[in-house]
C-alpha cells in the first residue's frame, strides 16, 4: 500500500512536467554552439531558474522555449505538444521591458490581450486588475517615460500576467533595475506566487537571486552551453521575506553554487 | 520635453539652469531671436552696403502690396499645384518603398541602391534633362519636386523601420501578434519619429524642388515673381517673394511636426 502510493506520487511528478526540453542543440552561424544536448523538465507550479555566466546560452534556451528561436535540433514540448512558435500558454517578460513608449501603462499591460482581439472594455478591465496587483495602482494613465525602471518592469509583468498564460518566461527581469528596487521586486514576486498559480522560468546571472526565488536551479556551463548541475533549494519562503536572506541554508547554498561556478570565471 | 529639461536644470549648475529657462519659455525666446534677425536686416538695409538690398520694412510693405493686389495669392496658386502633387507622390511612394525596404530584404536589395544614388546625385543638374524629355509643363515640375523629396523620405523611412528595437518586435511575436498587427501596431508607431524627421526634410526638399523648377524650367508662380521683379529692379518685391516662400516652408514643416505628435505620439502632447 505504502509502496503503491510512493510509486503513484513518483508517476505524478514525472507526468507533471509542463515543459519538456528534449535534446536541444542550438548552433549560431556554422560554428558557435550556444546550446549542446539540453534535456530538461520544468514542473508545473514551480519557479525554476536558469543560472550561469554570460555566454552560457540561458537566454537562448528561454527564447527557444518561448518559440521566438528555433532550435537547430531537438524539440520542446509544452503540455505534451511540440512547440512550433509562441503560444497562448506562455508569456514573456523582457530584460529591457519592451514597452511601447507611445502607449499608457494600461494599454501596454493590455497589449497581449489587444493582439488576441479581446474587446477594449474587457481587456482594459483585466489590465487594470493586474496593474494594481503588481503595485502600480494610480499609474494607469502614465506613459513609460514617466516611470522608473522598476515600475516599467512591473508593467511588463502585468502584461504577461494579463494574458493568463500558464508559464511566465522571465529573461533577466531585474537586471536593468537598481539593487533596492530589485530586492523589493523579488519579495513581491514571492508574494505574487502565492496568489497566482503559475509556472515561472527565470533567467538570471545572480546566484543570490536564483537561490532566493527558486524551487529549482538549473546551472548551465558556458561555451558550449551545457547542463551542469541541478540544485533544489529547500527554503521556507512563507514567513518574512527578509528572514530568508539570513537563513543559513540560503547562505550556504549561495557559497556552494559560487564554488561550483568559480571555475568558469577564472 | 520642456519639463524634463527643467528637472535636469534643477540639479545642475547655473549655466544649464539658464538653458533650462530658455527651454521653459520657448515662444518668447524664439520671438526675440526673430526680432533680432529683423533688426539686423533693417540696419543692414539702411547702411546701403548694396543698392539692391531693401530694408526689412520696405520688404514687408512690398509683401503687403503683393498680398493686397492678389498677385502673390495667384502666384502661390500656380506654385502649389506641382508642389502638392509632387509631395503626395513622394510621400506615398517614398514612405511605401522605405517601409517595404525596412521589412523585406529582397525589396531592400532591389530598391535601396536607386534611392541612395538619387539622394547623393545633385538633382539640380538633372533638371535640364527633365525639360528635355518632358518639356516645360506641369509634369516636369512635379518630377523635379519628386526627385528632390522622395529619396530622403524613402531612406529615412527605411532606416526608421530598421531601427525599431528588436525586443518590441519579439514582444508582439511572443504575445501571438500577427504580421500585420506587428507592422501596424508596433513597427510603424515605433518608427514614426524618425520617419517624420525624414518627411519634414523631404517636404523642405520639395520646396527647393519647386522653386528650382520655377527658376530653371519656366518662370511661373513664385519663381515668376522672383525673376520678374528682379528683371524690373523692384528688389523689395523680389525679397518679399523670397521671404514669403521661406516663411511658407517653415510654417508647413512646423505644422507637419504638430501633426505627427497629435497622430502618433500621445506621450509628447502638452510637452
Amino acid at each position: 500500500m505504502n509502496m503503491n502510493t510512493a510509486i503513484n506520487i513518483q508517476e505524478q511528478a514525472a507526468t507533471d512536467a509542463i515543459i519538456e526540453v528534449r535534446g536541444v542543440h542550438k548552433v549560431y552561424g556554422e560554428t558557435v554552439t550556444a546550446l549542446q544536448d539540453i534535456n530538461l523538465d520544468f514542473n508545473r507550479g514551480e519557479l525554476t531558474s536558469l543560472l550561469g555566466p554570460s555566454g552560457c546560452g540561458k537566454t537562448t534556451l528561454l527564447k527557444i522555449i518561448a518559440g521566438l528561436l528555433k532550435p537547430t535540433s531537438g524539440e520542446v514540448r509544452v503540455n505534451g505538444r511540440p512547440v512550433t512558435g509562441p503560444g497562448p500558454e506562455r508569456a514573456f517578460v523582457f530584460q529591457d521591458f519592451a514597452l511601447m513608449p507611445w502607449a499608457t501603462v494600461v494599454r501596454n499591460a493590455a497589449f497581449g490581450l489587444e493582439l488576441q482581439g479581446v474587446a477594449k472594455a474587457e481587456r482594459e478591465a483585466r489590465a487594470r486588475h493586474y496593474v494594481e496587483e503588481v503595485g502600480l495602482a494610480g499609474f494607469e494613465d502614465k506613459y513609460p517615460h514617466e516611470l522608473s525602471g522598476g515600475m516599467r518592469q512591473r508593467v511588463g509583468l502585468a502584461r504577461a500576467l494579463a494574458v493568463d498564460a500558464d508559464v511566465l518566461l522571465m529573461d533577466e527581469p531585474f537586471s536593468a533595475v537598481d539593487e533596492q528596487t530589485r530586492r523589493k521586486f523579488q519579495e513581491d514576486l514571492i508574494r505574487l506566487r502565492e496568489v497566482e498559480n503559475k509556472t515561472f522560468i527565470l533567467v538570471t546571472h545572480s546566484i543570490e537571486e536564483s537561490v532566493y526565488l527558486s524551487d529549482r536551479i538549473i546551472m548551465l556551463s558556458p561555451r558550449p552551453g551545457r547542463l551542469n548541475r541541478i540544485v533544489t533549494p529547500e527554503i521556507d519562503r512563507s514567513g518574512d521575506p527578509d528572514l530568508i536572506r539570513r537563513n543559513p541554508e540560503y547562505l550556504d547554498l549561495i557559497d556552494e553554487i559560487w564554488t561550483g561556478l568559480r571555475a568558469y570565471v577564472e | 520635453m520642456s519639463s524634463v529639461q527643467t528637472n535636469s536644470g534643477l540639479i545642475a549648475g547655473p549655466t544649464s539652469r539658464a538653458f533650462a529657462m530658455v527651454g521653459g519659455t520657448p515662444l518668447l525666446w524664439r520671438l526675440a531671436s526673430l526680432a533680432i534677425f529683423c533688426a539686423v536686416w533693417e540696419i543692414a538695409g539702411r547702411t546701403n552696403f548694396n543698392w539692391a538690398f531693401p530694408t526689412f520694412f520696405e520688404t514687408m510693405a512690398a509683401l503687403w502690396s503683393m498680398l493686397a493686389d492678389g498677385s502673390m495669392i495667384m502666384a502661390y496658386g500656380r506654385t502649389l499645384e506641382p508642389l502638392v502633387i509632387g509631395l503626395v507622390i513622394s510621400l506615398s511612394i517614398g514612405v511605401g518603398a522605405g517601409v517595404l525596404m525596412g521589412l523585406r530584404r529582397d525589396a531592400e536589395w532591389i530598391t535601396l541602391p536607386i534611392f541612395i544614388t538619387m539622394q547623393a546625385a545633385p538633382m539640380a543638374a538633372l533638371i535640364p534633362l527633365i525639360t528635355f524629355v518632358y518639356g516645360i509643363g506641369l509634369t516636369a515640375k512635379v518630377l523635379a519636386v519628386c526627385m528632390l523629396a522622395m529619396p530622403v523620405i524613402a531612406i529615412n523611412s527605411y532606416k526608421a523601420v530598421r531601427n525599431v528595437p528588436p525586443s518590441l518586435v519579439d514582444m508582439s511575436q511572443s504575445f501571438m501578434g500577427s504580421r500585420s498587427q506587428q507592422v501596424f501596431k508596433v513597427i510603424l508607431p515605433a518608427a514614426s519619429p524618425m520617419m517624420f524627421a525624414g518627411i519634414r526634410l523631404g517636404v523642405a526638399e520639395g520646396f527647393s524642388g519647386v522653386v528650382l523648377a520655377e527658376l530653371l524650367i519656366t518662370p511661373t508662380g513664385i519663381g515668376d515673381l522672383i525673376t520678374f521683379n528682379r528683371s524690373i529692379a523692384k528688389f523689395d518685391h523680389m525679397y518679399a517673394a523670397i521671404f514669403s516662400i521661406v516663411a511658407f516652408a517653415v510654417i508647413a514643416v512646423s505644422l507637419l511636426h504638430r501633426l505627427e505628435i497629435t497622430i502618433f505620439r500621445p506621450e509628447k502632447r502638452g510637452a
